[in-house]
């Protein structure tokens, strides 16, 4: 048997200690750009961040080169977009969830057959799709068919994007449930269908919970798929056949036009609260209700 | 096998007739096990690991149809029914499981996990239904007097012992005609093991009860008739005093004996 000399332990500590390092020091690398982004958002963001922002909808190129050259804030906020991604995530949401819970269920019970293995196979697939492409889809299936841009041609392709992750969230979350819970229920002759209703799916709702919130705040700032869909409106527009804005859209909007391009940071900012929001609320629900 | 049973066999509750189920094609788990179960008893089913002990007492409540890949076959006559031609919801409300790990529902209150089979059942109580139903049911598993006041916690706030007892209570507010257990107290401390044996010491009088059991001291203790199974068949079915101090069959005396297990 090797013996262990005192030396070699030495310059494994030592090999030890730098590999930490390293470790840390990377990890701190790769935080900087982060607080950058931060940082930058904030400063010179926090000027325009104001009611304003809330309450008024986009104001005109005019109207803003003319505030900037007396010296006053950018007039206007950015309410059409607010209430814009709101229509638009909120009928995503519709869509996606039933749609996605059911193909969770499905996998997590039907592990290993051959459709179960398809479909999984495409929500992996779509997952990795790139979301221009799916702005290009919902484009060819809703907007020309409809004959025209809509926050329903918005809706269909962020739902699209949302599916593979509320998909994977309710998978696995129930296949973490002991299988006990299933076979207690139907042994007390429940129905598949109560039990699911019932049982499996109120003890999976932090995970499945989670899992919509995340995918909510990715699709939050899609810009690209927006643009082929929703298109965009000056107003604040409720009606789901009708183009509407969205604050990506705006962000996007305001990069091409000089004189707004100072709302570019206070969108972005709100953008960022709500994500930073939305993935904190995902935080609490994942320890409130763990499996 | 044999079984020597002095009671009419009119009188049972469940008979099993020729029952086999099998995994997988030709691969059988349970062989042509015929016994009959007559009311208001205590049957052990003891039995060394992988002798089909928990695979026939599923077969009896229909768990089997959940996995596509188990065939039962033979008769299972609960109540002058054939349970293999009934609807599986309709044998499971009859024929209750408890089984080896307490799984009380985990988002359910204690108070709704002992109503849980009619929730889940879509039936739907009164007030009052409800709160005879709980405390009746508490009641009978000894557990009332423990829970009474904390009837809306969660019932995974409970000891194991309690939790056992919670789903075992649960079973019978169904009013099951049989219960099956399935180990009930192998993941219990022996003070909760100990209970739960004096609890079904009580059940008997109003229920027929089915336990499998690793543990051949508790068959002495509580059951009035055992049946023993090895590699799926049934080597011996009877009177469990009998059974422990005359076995018929060389198995069954080995197994006893400690000399496998």
């Amino acid at each position: 048997m090797n013996q262990i000399t005192p030396i070699s332990f030495k310059s494994r500590k030592a090999k030890d200690k730098t590999m930490f390092f390293l470790v840390c020091l990377f990890s701190s690398l790769a935080m900087v750009p982060l607080f950058f982004i931060i940082w930058d958002v904030i400063s010179k963001g926090y000027k325009n961040f104001n009611l304003r922002l809330f309450t008024e909808v986009t104001p005109s190129s005019m109207d803003a080169l003319m505030a900037t050259m007396n010296g006053d804030p950018i007039p206007g906020g950015i309410l059409n977009g607010i209430t814009g991604s709101l229509l638009i995530v909120g009928l995503a949401i519709l869509f996606s969830i039933p749609l996605g819970l059911f193909i969770g269920i499905y996998l997590s019970d039907n592990r290993g057959k051959k459709f179960a293995r398809i479909v999984s196979y495409l929500t992996d697939l779509l997952q990795g799709m790139p979301s221009i492409v799916i702005g290009i889809i919902a484009y060819a299936w809703v907007v020309k068919p409809l004959g025209g841009y809509s926050a329903l041609a918005g809706s269909v392709a962020l739902s699209i994007m949302m599916l593979p992750m509320i998909v994977r969230s309710t998978e696995e979350t129930m296949k973490m449930l002991p299988n006990a819970y299933k076979e207690a229920g139907l042994a007390l002759g429940a129905s598949y269908t109560n039990v699911v209703f019932k049982i499996l799916l109120p003890s999976g709702f932090g995970g499945i919970f989670t899992g919509i919130l995340l995918a909510i705040s990715r699709v939050m700032g899609e810009t690209a798929p927006l643009m082929l869909t929703a298109l965009g409106a000056s107003v604040v527009n409720w009606k789901v056949m009708e183009p509407t804005s969205a604050i990506p859209l705006l962000i996007w909007d305001f990069y091409n036009d000089p004189n707004l391009v100072d709302l570019i940071w206070s969108s972005s900012l709100l953008l960022l609260i709500v994500i930073f929001l939305l993935n904190w609320i995902a935080k609490i629900v994942a320890r409130k209700w763990k499996v | 096998m044999e079984s020597i049973n002095t009671t009419n066999e009119k009188n049972a509750v469940l008979q099993l007739k020729d029952v086999s189920v099998s995994y997988s094609p030709g691969k059988y788990a349970v062989k042509q096990v015929s016994a009959d179960i007559f009311p208001h008893t205590i049957t052990a089913i003891m039995g060394p690991s992988g002798c089909g002990k928990s695979t026939l007492l599923r077969a009896i409540n229909r768990m089997h149809d959940l996995y596509a890949h188990i065939h039962t076959s033979g008769e299972i006559i609960l109540k002058g029914r054939n349970v293999l031609e009934m609807e599986p919801m309709v044998v499971r409300r009859m024929a209750g499981m408890v089984f080896q790990q307490p799984n009380p529902f985990p988002t359910m209150s204690i108070y709704d996990n002992v109503l849980a089979g009619y929730s889940l059942n879509g039936i739907r109580l009164n007030r009052k239904e409800k709160e005879e139903i709980v405390e009746q049911s508490l009641k009978s598993v000894s557990l009332w007097e423990e829970v009474k006041d904390v009837m809306n916690k969660r019932g995974s706030f409970l000891s194991g012992g309690q939790q056992q007892r919670l789903c075992i209570a649960r079973t019978l507010a169904l009013k099951p005609e049989v219960l099956l257990m399935d180990e009930p107290t192998s993941a219990l401390d022996p003070i909760s093991t100990n209970k739960i044996e004096e609890l079904l010491l009580e059940l008997k009088q109003q229920f027929t009860i089915i336990i499998v059991t690793h543990n051949m001291s508790q068959a002495a203790r509580i059951s009035d008739n055992s049946m023993f199974m090895y590699l799926g068949e049934l080597v011996e079915h009877g009177n469990t005093t009998q059974m422990f101090t005359k076995p018929r069959h060389k198995r069954t005396e080995e197994y006893l004996t400690g000399v496998f297990g």
